[in-house]
């Protein structure tokens, strides 16, 4: 017998006969403003968020705050800034002196300040994590309230059939530690900031 | 491991010798909790949460071998490789020989309590193969050649001035520094340069879909994303019991996590891993060492449905005042005083006795483990199987006579109040363990059962 089956087999003997599975339901009034409340969450957890009418907007924002870093790697089309060349050739390590990355976000979570990331929308899973600045662009309609509601978008979405998503993750703020004294320090490994755009369609 | 042999209380009782220092660590904990509290005050819903995240566990447990087999099904469609292993020994080997197969010597890894548990750095340095912590307090503790001293703040037992001393003897930087900004800035630059050269990346597991095949670490300083896409090997190393049944099941687990451990709304980082990407390989272990046989006690088998957020930790009174290494184990505090016995009977008896049994940590564990009964249970048991100091047999059999003997009650009693009115140094003395570091009590001029006797009427 192999540990596998070992293994199996001592969890088939030893584990407590069925519990039932429950459904999870959880009921929530909360009648709250999804965007302030998305913003007011990640802007105590260390990121940013600024609300814009279009990408325009966004572009002459980026210039204005980031108009001196030359290594920019764009992956928002309807931004136009100029990007980086050929980065689909890039083995991912030569990603390594990027300044700030622009990159799109599925969703929003407003209980928590994070948004999903998919790796189909960034042409290499460490970027957002190896830049020093990162900026997630989302649409204002695309915020949930919560984490059900959540999951519930992604089992519509990048988990449809449980097939497509290959890699995705809930990124909120930046990257940060507090190992030495409980001090908080922005900027561990990752990001060192974070602003998400919010795209408002209605004003 | 260093303590190996000390018992907790002898741990313990060396650790608070510094006065301010215990303090401080009992502040800096409590604080922790406090922020947990404010987080988990902001959910209206957070005891339904817990609700759930317990019922689900003890569901997925009732049905581990069949989700085992779901997501091993799963993953392999996806392409990651599933290994199996039986205890540390074969965990540690299934991982060198990855490393040997494909001839790779640099080596990065996030946080992992299973690779702890499984003594993995020590195994890999006696095969001189080269391993780097990259989550800061661990690599801060393994530059110090030590162990995490808790589950998810790996150096909370030491000071920025030690930081400093430990940074300027290994990496030579200048003596006396204590910024944690500019100390961390440090270890930012010196890991960076080991995670772009990293050839293999292993990290730990913080659940694992049977549904999908896929699997979810949480970090907030982004260590383990940058070690596995850097990398060409990732390695995910989980304890069997990790298993979840849905996607959707994540929704109330990564609710709880992070709330319950920093008091933040969920960790930085939460990422989701189903397939190698283009290039890759990915590799994960499901391993057992032991915890089939804490499967089959009915008594400690949901200690298994723990997610490893140390709220326990954090609001336990004897681990704020003892510290995570007088634990001698892996997983410190109160739950890890409930599984360590599990691994190892004799070596690990005296963790159940590390606790007040006040039940806090049963309050506040996400997953409602009862914590503080299993704890309880796990003193009978060892009393029974031979494992209790004899000081404490002799003990218990003492006050067992004195307390069924009413009459031998009141006498002891009495000779107790006499004693102490008229000899108070032969009881202040450094001969009685228990006015160490104690005021003895005043003593009240006659028992309560003089005193009822004379006030009924």
């Amino acid at each position: 017998m192999n540990s596998r089956e070992k293994i199996l087999n001592a969890i088939g003997q030893n584990k407590p006969s069925l519990v039932a599975l429950p459904e999870v339901k959880i009921a929530y009034a909360e009648n709250i403003n999804l965007t302030s409340r998305f913003s007011e969450i990640l802007t105590g957890i260390g990121g940013n968020t600024i609300i814009v009418k279009n990408y325009l907007e966004i572009k002459s924002n980026i210039q204005e705050k980031f108009g001196t870093y030359h290594r920019i790697v764009n992956q928002v089309d309807e931004v136009e800034i100029k990007n980086e060349d050929s980065l689909e050739l890039k083995k991912p390590y030569q990603l390594e002196d990027i300044d700030l990355a622009i990159i799109k976000g599925r969703f929003g979570v407003a209980e928590n300040g994070s948004v999903w990331v998919e790796d189909s929308d960034i042409s290499h899973r460490v970027l957002p994590f190896i830049c020093q600045h990162l900026i997630i662009i989302i649409n204002e309609e695309n915020i949930v309230s919560n984490m059900h509601d959540a999951y519930r978008f992604l089992e519509t979405t990048s988990f449809k059939n449980l097939q497509n998503s290959s890699f995705g993750v809930f990124i909120a703020g930046p990257s940060k530690t507090a190992d030495i004294e409980q001090s908080l320090v922005i900027g561990a490994h990752g990001a060192r900031s974070l602003i998400v755009y919010i795209i408002k369609n209605k004003f | 491991m260093q303590n190996q042999f000390i018992e907790h209380a002898d741990a313990a009782e060396n650790f608070i010798k510094d006065e301010p220092r215990t303090d401080w660590h009992d502040e800096t904990l409590w604080f922790v909790r406090q922020k947990r509290d404010l987080a988990v005050n902001k959910i209206p819903e957070w005891e339904e949460l817990r609700e759930f995240a317990s019922k689900i566990k003890d569901h997925s447990l009732s049905n581990l071998d069949n989700y085992l087999l779901e997501f091993e099904r799963n993953a392999q469609n996806n392409g990651i490789q599933v290994h199996w292993a039986l205890d540390a020994k074969e965990h540690n080997s299934i991982i060198l020989d990855i490393i040997k197969k494909n001839n790779v010597s640099k080596i990065v890894k996030s946080k992992s309590m299973l690779t702890e548990e499984c003594h993995l750095n020590e195994f890999l340095q006696e095969n001189k193969i080269e391993i780097v912590d990259t989550d800061l307090g661990e690599w801060i503790v393994q530059l110090r050649k030590e162990t995490p001293s808790h589950i998810v703040l790996p150096a909370i037992h030491l000071k920025k001035e030690d930081v400093g001393e430990t940074f300027h003897q290994n990496l030579g930087t200048q003596k006396g520094l204590t910024d944690p900004k500019e100390l961390t800035e440090i270890a930012r630059d010196y890991l960076r340069e080991k995670f772009l050269s990293a050839e293999l990346a292993i990290t730990g597991v913080n659940f694992a879909i049977a549904e999908t095949g896929g699997f979810v670490v949480c970090t907030n300083e982004g260590n383990a994303d940058m070690g596995v896409h850097l990398a060409d090997i990732h390695i995910a190393c989980m304890g069997f019991e990790k298993i979840i049944p849905k996607l959707n099941h994540l929704s109330v687990f990564l609710r709880l996590l992070a709330r319950s451990a920093t008091g933040q709304p969920i960790t930085t980082y939460s990422s989701h891993f189903h397939k190698p990407r283009v290039g890759q390989q990915m590799h994960i272990i499901i391993v057992d060492n032991g915890r089939s046989n804490q499967l089959a006690r009915p008594d400690f088998r949901n200690s298994l449905k723990c997610i490893r957020c140390a709220a326990c930790f954090n609001t336990c009174p004897v681990y704020r005042r003892s510290g995570g290494h007088s634990y001698h184990n892996a997983v410190a505090g109160p739950i890890g005083s409930i599984l360590a016995p599990n691994i190892n009977m004799r070596e690990n008896a005296d963790l159940p006795f590390a606790s007040t049994l006040c039940g806090s940590c049963s309050n506040v564990c996400p997953v409602k483990i009862d914590i503080h009964q299993q704890l309880w249970k796990w003193r009978q048991v060892l009393m029974e199987e031979g494992h209790g100091k004899s000081s404490k047999k002799i003990g218990m059999q003492l006050l067992n006579l004195i307390f069924t003997k009413p009459k031998i009650y009141r006498l002891v009693g009495w000779i107790g109040r006499m004693i102490m009115k008229k000899l108070p140094f032969s009881i202040s003395n450094s001969l009685n363990p228990w006015y160490k570091q104690r005021e003895m009590p005043e003593v009240p001029k006659n028992s309560f059962r003089e005193w009822y006797l004379k006030n009924k009427k």
